[in-house]
């Protein structure tokens, strides 16, 4: 190591003040970036909760189908004929259905699509335009129509005038994409893409990103699109579709595999060529066998079950319209799984599907089908991309500042047989970009620690009860240590507690947690003044998962559901979910819900009744820091 | 007497735990395990203030060289240009030289020495100013661009460009190009509370 007094003449005193200076900057850097990577471990481990969630949403689907008794005759014999009707229809009369008027200022598209109308969409959406429905139907039809015709995994063979370039997940990105774009071209028959996976959900250009891709590789074909998860609702039963026959991966010059998650050490490539992908209707649920005392028939969608009709839900179609288990587990593991550094292959706990992979893994796969390399996205890297498994994993993300603001770099690789794999590294930029590191970690921690105590207060009562369960002489505090147990075995999130605690709650002289504190500011909003604490939780707490429900019920999209269809969807939710709420509670809200007293409730009304007010969110800090 | 035993034994234990935490959040892998480039990081972010030299004895007594650390690539702090990377000719398929990793549980226990024997204390307020006072010769208040570059990257432990960078990004004032070392020092202390 260097350390070097300067010339002659110079005091040892300005040494000694230059070494304090660089050990005091060196040691305020580092807690900078160790702050920075503790907001980073906030978002994922909640994002990755949100994930297991979504799960028990499923699993809720699932016992809905099981029990959830009404229905009104009328309501079936109408809603089936309609449906029949609707599915019977194909694409050109459906799309002849919807007008667009007059008055409609966006894009006008014509089939076949050129390259002026990629131009024209891009444009659009760069002046933040709406794409009218039927030109999106238009699309999803022509996308489906193409992705029919391609296998399992589309074969891509670079040449020196024709590289590939492979982006990773956007989210939903369109600033992201444009700039990918920008840089990089625009996708043609010389300048092939592939996109693996979640460009959609999250980000709020889902539909618009979606839309680009499809018209791009309508217009040229020479890209792959691989499997993706989505969160939206809009025309979902053409998407759903659609999704199904999106290919499940790419060979690049026959050495390398493009997967959206990874392998497992069973993954075979020969089966996953051969299996007819479009059955493969749910990365959620497992294929089951129909139940014949119930009977429906269903369609399953990404999410879990499609509730088309009023009160009715479908359950379970044909075996043979799904994909048998062995195979469906290969799909999951493409999709889900993520490497990691230790060898061997075990069960992916942190997303609750498909597996984490070591090296000794990788080498086995990529030695049994003669394959270099694998690239994967699924998983976000500060950088944009990370290399692992000695150079034989990528992971390839393409959603910068995708947590908050700042909170990383997105990516692209460009690859050509013969060459080097080059990277190319971007961040979508704002006026924080300009800012000192000390700020820009200052707002992503805030960030962080506002979604981490939102979720707290989506907990309260338990993690009162808790506290109180250990604090014996009812002094309103606890030690450290006792605290962190707590929050961590309610919440379910494995964070870095200790490191947290001054963020969260007030500590005394000794070290000690006044774990009321945390309460002090922040309050959720309650739609009625007599509704309990704990109701007003638990309904805040699930209120994205009920609005995915409500939505599920409402099939005529009206924003309304039915006192009755609110109250056995209650019943059945909170009976899976194991709540001990009153009834009685929810009725009285319900009621007040109500507002036309003609029996129907605006659920929209009724979730957005709920929501947190932060009041002033500084903590008051006190007098000694803890140090060590 | 087995009272005080007892009290240091959980102050023993509380320590371990708050290690735990702190390499916890850097070990990516979640193999009790991480790269031995971000050591420092978790060493100050326990709150002490080992300087570089002290910090390249303690790496030696836990370092272990590997073949499952996971090679990083170093990225220029430049995050608004595309930046190009990895393009010359080395074989980027071959087995990467890994920089090395530090173990848990060589960690763990030089850590906690650390912490008991309280080595390394932060540096306080007052001397930080006093040592600024220093380098300013001619008692003015400030430190220009050129000086604080100068002492900073000449000589001591010589910053590297990234935290000469990141100093003067948060401490110069752009009109005068100068350092207002007061001002900058009591910012700071501000942040870090």
């Amino acid at each position: 190591h260097k350390c070097s007094g300067s010339g002659t003449g110079k005091a040892p005193l300005s040494l000694r003040a230059v070494l304090i200076i660089q050990n005091w900057f060196r040691g305020y850097r580092a807690r900078l970036k160790a702050r920075q990577q503790y907001a980073l471990t906030i978002f994922q481990s909640i994002e990755y909760a949100d994930e297991q969630d979504q799960i028990q949403l499923c699993n809720f689907f699932t016992f809905m189908l099981e029990n959830y008794k009404h229905i009104r005759k009328e309501e079936i014999e109408l809603s089936q004929l309609t449906e029949s009707k609707l599915d019977m229809m194909d694409k050109q009369d459906y799309v002849d259905l919807i007008d667009v008027p007059d008055s409609y200022q966006g894009p006008r598209l014509q089939f076949p699509l050129t390259c002026a109308d990629i131009d024209l969409l891009l444009e659009a959406f760069k002046g933040k335009q709406i794409l009218h429905a039927r030109y999106v139907l238009e699309v999803l039809f022509e996308t489906k129509k193409l992705l029919k015709q391609m296998p399992n995994f589309t074969q891509i063979q670079t040449s020196p005038s024709k590289e590939v370039t492979v982006c990773g997940d956007l989210h939903g990105k369109l600033d992201d994409l444009f700039l990918i774009f920008y840089k990089n071209g625009l996708p043609s028959g010389s300048n092939p893409y592939v996109f693996n996976g979640d460009f959609v959900d999250r980000g709020r250009n889902s539909m618009e990103v979606l839309m680009i891709l499809c018209v791009s590789f309508l217009k040229n074909k020479t890209y792959s699109i691989s499997y993706l998860q989505i969160h939206g609702k809009k025309i979902l039963q053409t998407l759903e579709e659609l999704y199904t026959w999106l290919p499940i991966g790419t060979i690049i010059d026959n050495e390398i595999l493009v997967v959206h998650g990874g392998i497992s050490e069973t993954t075979d490539l020969n089966l996953l060529h051969r299996l007819e992908r479009n059955k493969m209707k749910s990365v959620l649920m497992p294929p089951k066998e129909i139940n014949k005392d119930y009977n429906t028939d269903s369609k399953h969608s990404k999410l879990g079950v499609t509730i088309s009709a009023h009160g009715r839900i479908k359950a379970s179609g044909l075996s043979s319209e799904h994909l048998p288990k062995h195979e469906w587990e290969q799909v999951i593991d493409i999709l889900w799984s993520d490497p990691r550094g230790k060898k061997g292959c075990f069960p992916n706990t942190g997303r609750g599907g498909g597996c984490y992979f070591g090296p000794d893994i990788t080498s086995k796969i990529l030695n049994k089908f003669q394959l270099k390399m694998i690239i994967r996205s699924h998983e976000c890297k500060p950088e944009g991309y990370e290399i692992c498994h000695g150079g034989k994993v990528v992971t390839i993300f393409s959603a910068s500042n995708y947590y908050e603001e700042d909170s990383n770099r997105g990516a692209y690789v460009k690859l050509c047989s013969g060459t080097n794999p080059r990277f190319f590294q971007y961040q979508v930029t704002d006026a924080t970009c300009f800012q000192p590191l000390h700020q820009r970690v200052s707002t992503m921690e805030n960030s962080a620690i506002k979604i981490l105590r939102e979720r707290m207060i989506s907990r309260k009562s338990d993690l009162i009860h808790a506290f109180q369960h250990q604090d014996r002489r009812k002094s309103g505090k606890l030690p450290v240590s006792q605290w962190a147990f707590c929050m961590e075995s309610i919440l379910g999130l494995n964070l870095p507690w200790r490191s947290l605690s001054s963020n969260l709650v007030i500590i005394d002289q000794n070290g000690n947690v006044e774990y009321m504190s945390s309460f002090r500011n922040i309050h959720i909003e309650k739609p009625i003044k007599e509704a309990n604490s704990a109701l007003v939780e638990t309904l805040y707490r699930y209120r994205s998962d009920l609005e995915i429900i409500f939505n599920a019920i409402d099939t005529d999209h009206s924003g309304l559901i039915s006192m009755e269809e609110f109250h056995a969807m209650w019943k059945l939710f909170s009976s899976h979910y194991n709540l001990h709420i009153d009834n009685s509670q929810v009725n009285k809200i319900a009621n007040m819900m109500d507002l036309n007293r003609d029996g129907s409730i605006d659920f929209t009304e009724f979730l957005k009744a709920f929501y947190v007010v932060h009041k002033y969110e500084t903590m008051v800090k006190p007098e000694a820091t803890n140090l060590a | 007497m087995a009272d005080e035993k007892d009290r240091e034994e959980t102050a023993v234990a509380e320590f371990h735990k708050k290690i735990k935490e702190a390499f916890e959040v850097f070990d990516h892998e979640s193999n009790n395990t991480v790269d031995v480039r971000e050591i420092g990081t978790i060493i100050r972010s326990l709150g002490c203030c080992p300087s570089e030299g002290e910090l390249h004895d303690l790496i030696a007594e836990v370092f272990t060289p590997g073949s499952e650390g996971t090679p990083h690539l170093h990225v220029p702090a430049d995050a608004i240009e595309i930046v190009q990377i990895h393009s010359d000719s080395q074989s980027f398929l071959e087995e990467e030289e890994p920089t090395g990793y530090i173990r848990f549980e060589k960690f763990l226990p030089v850590m906690t020495e650390i912490l008991l024997e309280r080595r390394y204390r932060p540096i306080p307020e007052d001397v930080l100013l006093r040592a600024f006072e220093v380098l300013d010769t001619a008692k003015r208040g400030f430190l220009t661009k050129d000086e604080l570059i100068k002492y900073m990257t000449e000589e001591g432990e010589p910053f590297s460009q990234e935290e000469m960078e990141e100093m003067l990004s948060a401490a110069i004032d752009p009109e005068s190009n100068s350092i207002n070392y007061k001002d900058y020092i009591s910012m700071m202390v501000i942040d870090e509370n």
